[in-house]
C-alpha cells in the first residue's frame, strides 16, 4: 500500500492535503474538526499585527458562479485576514499544535511592510510551536489597499526584502504565498527564492467580479448597492494555477524550489495533477467550504489507490514527473500529425462536432453522407485541432489519432516524418533562416 | 347490504370518496419549477439541425427555445414556440412526445433519457400566458374576410395566422364552446384547470377573430353560402362520425362512443355525478382507447379491460400511454375482436370476443371465443369523416379515402376553399400538433392567394 506521508521543507504531515489559509482555518474549533476529519495539515488563517482587530464588512463576503444545477464553479470573497484578537489566535494555535503533533500547522502572516512589524510577530508565532509560516503576499482585496497582501506580492523587490527579514529572524521554515495578479509569476518567485524562502505557495485568489446584478446594476457581492473586486477561487481557477505552478517548477532560476499548490483543488486527481507539475503539498479551501471537511476521506483513498495502481510507493515517486513535459511552444514537434476519428457506434448524432468545425474552424466534419445524417471527419481538411473532441458530449466518442510515420497527411500532401522538428528549425521561421545563413 | 363504491353493480355514479376525484384527475405531468426547467434545459445539447425539430410536425426550433429557457429568457422561448405553433401550450400537454421530439432526442440514443421537451415547452408557454404576454400585432386591415369552419386546433391555428396578416376571420363552431378536441376530446388529466379555454382566449386576444357558436355546416349554413360571402374558406371541422363495432347488440344500453364519454368527463362539473360501470370493456388500440380506459378507472370502475384486435406492437397508443394505462390498473388484451354484446333486459352484461391471428398478412378470426363480463362498453375504434354536411352546397368537393382531399398546402378541389386537420386525409397522424401545422400552412397559402404572393 502506498505511503502518502509528506515531508515538505521539513514540515511533516500524514498526507499532502492541507487546508489553505482561509475562513476554514480561522479558529481552533474548525481546525480541530478538520484534523478529526483527516486533513494532513492546515495553514492557519492570516494573522495581522497586534492591535485593534481587523474589521470585516457585515454584508455578503462571497460571490459565486454556478452551473445550471447550482454546482459551484467559482467563488470569490472580500473577507479580510482574521478579525480575531492576535493573542486568542496564538493561544489556540499553541493548544492545537500540542494536541495534534503529527499534523502540519503553518501560520499565515500579513503585517505592514516594515521590518519591525515582521520582527515583532515572528517570535510570537515561534512560541506557539507552529511548524512554519506562510507569508501572505497574495490577498488582492482590502488589505492590498493598505499596502499589504498582493500590494507586496506584485513588487518582487518587496517580496525579496520581506522574505529576507523573516529568514533572518526565525528558525521556522518560510513559505511565500504568491499572488496571481501579476504578469509573470516567475518574477516574484525568483525574488522569494533570492530572499531565501524555503518554499512558495500559489496561487492566492484572482481579482474578480463574479456577476452584476441587473436590477440594481451593482457588482456581486453587493454591499448596500456597491461592490468591489474580490479574490476568485474554486474549480474555475485550477488551469490558471497549474500553469503558474509549472512555470515556477521549470524555471531555470527556481527549479527545485518546493511548491505548495493552491487553486481549485477539489479532488485527489486535481491534487495529483498539481503534484505532477512539481507541488509537494496540495492546499484546499473552496472544496471544503462547499462540501465540508469530509471530502478529504476520498482525497486520501483516491490518492492511495491511484499510487497503488501506478506502482508508486511514495509521493516523491511522482512529484514533478510532468515538469519535463512542460515546454515552450517553439519546441513542440511539428512533425506530429493527428486526425480526429469519430467512433460511429458511440456517436449519438448531435452534430456539435460538425457545427463547431463548420462555423468556427476547418470544415472538416460532414453532416450528411449519402442523404443520411452522418458525422465523419474529412481527413483532407482536418488539422487535428481537438475542438470536436472537446465539444462532443460523449466521452471517448471522438479521439485524436496520430498518423503513423510514413503515412500520407491528406491535408498537406506530405508524408509523416519520423524525425522531431520544431519551429526553431522550421524554414518559415525568419530567425531559423538567419541561424542557417 | 347493498354493495357500495367500486363494487356497486351496473353503471353508477359516486364510486369514490368525494375527495378522490380531484386527486385522480390532477395534472398528469405537473409543471416544472424555474430551477427544474433550467436544470432540464441544460441537458439539451443544442444539436445542429436537431433531430427533435425534424420530428416536430410544426417544426418548432426546439434547441433554440430550450437554450432561451436556460439563459433565463422564457418569453423568448415562448415566442420561438408560438411562431411555429400558436397552440404550443396544449401541444406541450397532449403531444405524444415519446413518439415525436423526445423519441428523436439524441439523449434518448445516448442514455434512454431524452430531454423533457414537452415539459420545457409547457414551462415556456405557461410563463408567457401567465404574464399575458402577446407577441403578435395585427397587420393593417387587408379588407379580406375569411370563414373558418370549426374552432378546433386546425381552425384556431389558421384563424390566428390569418388575423395576424390583417384579414378578418369568422369562425363557425357547431358546439357552444371553442377548442374542438382540445376542449372535448383530451383526457381531463392532460389539460387541467380550464386550460383549453384559457388558451383559446390567449389566441383570440390578437384580435380580428369572431366566433359564431352553435353554427353547424349543413344545418345552419352551407359551403356555398360561405364561398359566396367570404374571400376564402378554411374547413377544419374534424371528424363527426364514429366507427361501428360491427358486433351484434351494440345498440344496447351501456354501449357508448368513447369520444362522447371523454367529452362528458371534460364538461362534467362534478365528476362524482358521472356514472361509470363496475366492469368496463374498451374496444380499440389508440389514444382514445387509453384515454377512456384510464379515466374509467379513475372514476372508480373496478375492472377496466382494453381489447385490441391486433398485437401490442400494432397499437396506435404509444408505449408511454400503454404503460400509463397499466400503472392505473387497466388490463390490455390483444388479438381479440368483438363479436356480440351480451345483454339482459336491454342492458349490457358482457361481451363475446373472438381471438384473432394473422394469416397471409390478413387479420382473421380463429373461431375461438371468450366472454368478458361488462356493464359498460366503450367504442374507441376510430372516427370517421361525416361528409353529409358538405352536400347540398351546390359544389362537389373531392374526397380521398373518406376525407377531404387537399394538396400540399391545404387547397381542396374547390376554388377559395382550403381544409386541414382531422377532416383531411394526409400522411400525418390525427394529432393536435399536425392539425395546428395544417391550419397554419393553409393560412399561409390563403394569404398568398389573397395578396398575390404575400403582397397586399
Amino acid at each position: 500500500m502506498a505511503d502518502i506521508r509528506s515531508n515538505f521543507v521539513g514540515i511533516k504531515s500524514p498526507n499532502p492535503f492541507w487546508l489553505a489559509s482561509a475562513p476554514p482555518t480561522d479558529k481552533a474549533y474548525n481546525v480541530v474538526r478538520a484534523f478529526k476529519a483527516g486533513w494532513g495539515g492546515v495553514v492557519w488563517k492570516t494573522l495581522g499585527e497586534e492591535g485593534p482587530p481587523v474589521v470585516n464588512v457585515n454584508g455578503p463576503r462571497y460571490g459565486a458562479i454556478w452551473g445550471p444545477d447550482r454546482r459551484l464553479i467559482g467563488l470569490n470573497n472580500i473577507e479580510l485576514i482574521t478579525d480575531r484578537d492576535l493573542q486568542v489566535n496564538l493561544q489556540e494555535i499553541k493548544q492545537v499544535k500540542r494536541d495534534w503533533p503529527d499534523r502540519a500547522l503553518v501560520v499565515s502572516l500579513m503585517v505592514p511592510c516594515v521590518e519591525e512589524a515582521w520582527k515583532a510577530i515572528l517570535p510570537l508565532v515561534e512560541d506557539t510551536g507552529a511548524d512554519g509560516i506562510e507569508l501572505n503576499f497574495g490577498c488582492p482585496h482590502g488589505m492590498s489597499e493598505r499596502g499589504m497582501g498582493s500590494a507586496v506580492g506584485q513588487v518582487p523587490e518587496y517580496v525579496e526584502m520581506v522574505v529576507r527579514w523573516c529568514k533572518q529572524t526565525t528558525r521556522m521554515p518560510v513559505i511565500t504565498k504568491l499572488t496571481p495578479n501579476i504578469t509573470d509569476i516567475r518574477k516574484p518567485a525568483r525574488a522569494a527564492f533570492n530572499g531565501g524562502t524555503d518554499a512558495v505557495s500559489l496561487i492566492n485568489t484572482i481579482n474578480s467580479i463574479t456577476s452584476v446584478n441587473l436590477d440594481t446594476f451593482s457588482p456581486e457581492p453587493t454591499i448596500d448597492g456597491k461592490g468591489t473586486h474580490g479574490g476568485y477561487c474554486g474549480p474555475a481557477v485550477k488551469p490558471i494555477a497549474m500553469n503558474m505552478v509549472a512555470e515556477i517548477a521549470r524555471d531555470a532560476e527556481t527549479r527545485g524550489l518546493p511548491i505548495s499548490a493552491i487553486g481549485g483543488i477539489t479532488t485527489w486527481r486535481d491534487a495529483v495533477e498539481f503534484m505532477a507539475l512539481g507541488a509537494g503539498t496540495a492546499q484546499v479551501c473552496t472544496a471544503a467550504m462547499t462540501y465540508g471537511f469530509k471530502i478529504v476521506e476520498d482525497m486520501i483513498a483516491g490518492l492511495s489507490n491511484w499510487m497503488d495502481e501506478k506502482g508508486f510507493s511514495t509521493l516523491d515517486d511522482f512529484i514533478g514527473r510532468a515538469v519535463p513535459n512542460v515546454t515552450d511552444w517553439q519546441y513542440l514537434n511539428l512533425n506530429y500529425v493527428t486526425k480526429a476519428r469519430i467512433n460511429q457506434d458511440a456517436c449519438i448524432k448531435c452534430g456539435r462536432c460538425h457545427i463547431a468545425c463548420e462555423d468556427t474552424s476547418h470544415q472538416a466534419i460532414t453532416n450528411v453522407v449519402n442523404g443520411a445524417r452522418h458525422f465523419e471527419v474529412i481527413e483532407a481538411e482536418c488539422v487535428g485541432c481537438n475542438l470536436c473532441v472537446n465539444v462532443c458530449p460523449v466521452e471517448g466518442c471522438i479521439t485524436m489519432e496520430p498518423l503513423a510515420v510514413g503515412a500520407l497527411d491528406q491535408r498537406t500532401g506530405r508524408w509523416v516524418e519520423g524525425a522531431y522538428a520544431n519551429w526553431t528549425t522550421h524554414p518559415n521561421n525568419p530567425a531559423a533562416r538567419q541561424a542557417a545563413e | 347490504m347493498m354493495a357500495e363504491g367500486q363494487l356497486k353493480q351496473g353503471i353508477a355514479a359516486g364510486r369514490l370518496a368525494p375527495g378522490q376525484y380531484s386527486d385522480n384527475f390532477s395534472d398528469l405531468h405537473p409543471p416544472l419549477t424555474q430551477h427544474e426547467a433550467v436544470v432540464e434545459a441544460d441537458r439539451c445539447y443544442f444539436c445542429y439541425d436537431a433531430p427533435c425539430m425534424q420530428a416536430c410536425p410544426t417544426s418548432i426550433d426546439i434547441p433554440l427555445f430550450i437554450r432561451q429557457i436556460a439563459t433565463g429568457n422564457p418569453l423568448g422561448a415562448a415566442k420561438t414556440i408560438f411562431d411555429q405553433n400558436i397552440l404550443g401550450g396544449m401541444c406541450a400537454r397532449v403531444c405524444p412526445t415519446e413518439t415525436l421530439c423526445e423519441e428523436a432526442c439524441v439523449r434518448e440514443t445516448a442514455e434512454g433519457k431524452p430531454v423533457q421537451i414537452g415539459r420545457l415547452q409547457r414551462y415556456a408557454t405557461d410563463t408567457a400566458m401567465a404574464r399575458n404576454k402577446q407577441f403578435y400585432e395585427r397587420a393593417g386591415s387587408s379588407g379580406k374576410r375569411i370563414a373558418v369552419v370549426g374552432a378546433g386546433p386546425a381552425g384556431l391555428a389558421a384563424a390566428h395566422r390569418l388575423a395576424v396578416y390583417g384579414h378578418d376571420v369568422t369562425i363557425f363552431e357547431a358546439k357552444p364552446k371553442p377548442g374542438g378536441l382540445n376542449e372535448y376530446g383530451i383526457a381531463a388529466y392532460k389539460a387541467t384547470d380550464g386550460f383549453a379555454q384559457a388558451e383559446v382566449d390567449y389566441v383570440l386576444a390578437v384580435g380580428g377573430i369572431a366566433i359564431d357558436y352553435d353554427k353547424a355546416l349543413g344545418r345552419d349554413f352551407s359551403l356555398a353560402d360561405l364561398t359566396a360571402s367570404y374571400d376564402a374558406v378554411f374547413l377544419g371541422m374534424g371528424l363527426a362520425g364514429v366507427n361501428a363495432l360491427r358486433a351484434e347488440g351494440e345498440e344496447a344500453y351501456g354501449v357508448h362512443d368513447a369520444v362522447d364519454f371523454i367529452a362528458q368527463i371534460r364538461q362534467a362539473s362534478h365528476l362524482s355525478q358521472l356514472p361509470i360501470g363496475r366492469r368496463v370493456v374498451v374496444i380499440g388500440g389508440g389514444m382514445t382507447a387509453i384515454d377512456v380506459a384510464v379515466q374509467s378507472k379513475l372514476l372508480g370502475a373496478e375492472e377496466v379491460t382494453i381489447c385490441y384486435r391486433r398485437g401490442k406492437e400494432h397499437m396506435n397508443a404509444s408505449e408511454f400511454e400503454q404503460d400509463l394505462a397499466a400503472s392505473k390498473g387497466v388490463s390490455i388484451r390483444h388479438w381479440l375482436q368483438p363479436k356480440r354484446v351480451i345483454t339482459e333486459g336491454g342492458s349490457v352484461r358482457g361481451i363475446e370476443l373472438e381471438y384473432t391471428a394473422m394469416a397471409d398478412d390478413r387479420l382473421v378470426g380463429t373461431g375461438e371465443m371468450i366472454r368478458l363480463e361488462a356493464d359498460q362498453i366503450f367504442k374507441a375504434i376510430g372516427q370517421t369523416f361525416d361528409g353529409a354536411p358538405l352536400n347540398g352546397s351546390g359544389n362537389l368537393i373531392a374526397m380521398e379515402n373518406g376525407r377531404i382531399k387537399v394538396d400540399g398546402e391545404g387547397r381542396t378541389s374547390l376554388p377559395k376553399v382550403w381544409a386541414g386537420g382531422d377532416c383531411v386525409r394526409d400522411a400525418r397522424e390525427d394529432l393536435t400538433v399536425a392539425a395546428v401545422a395544417a391550419g397554419r400552412d393553409a393560412a399561409e397559402s390563403i394569404h398568398r392567394a389573397l395578396t398575390s404572393n404575400g403582397r397586399a
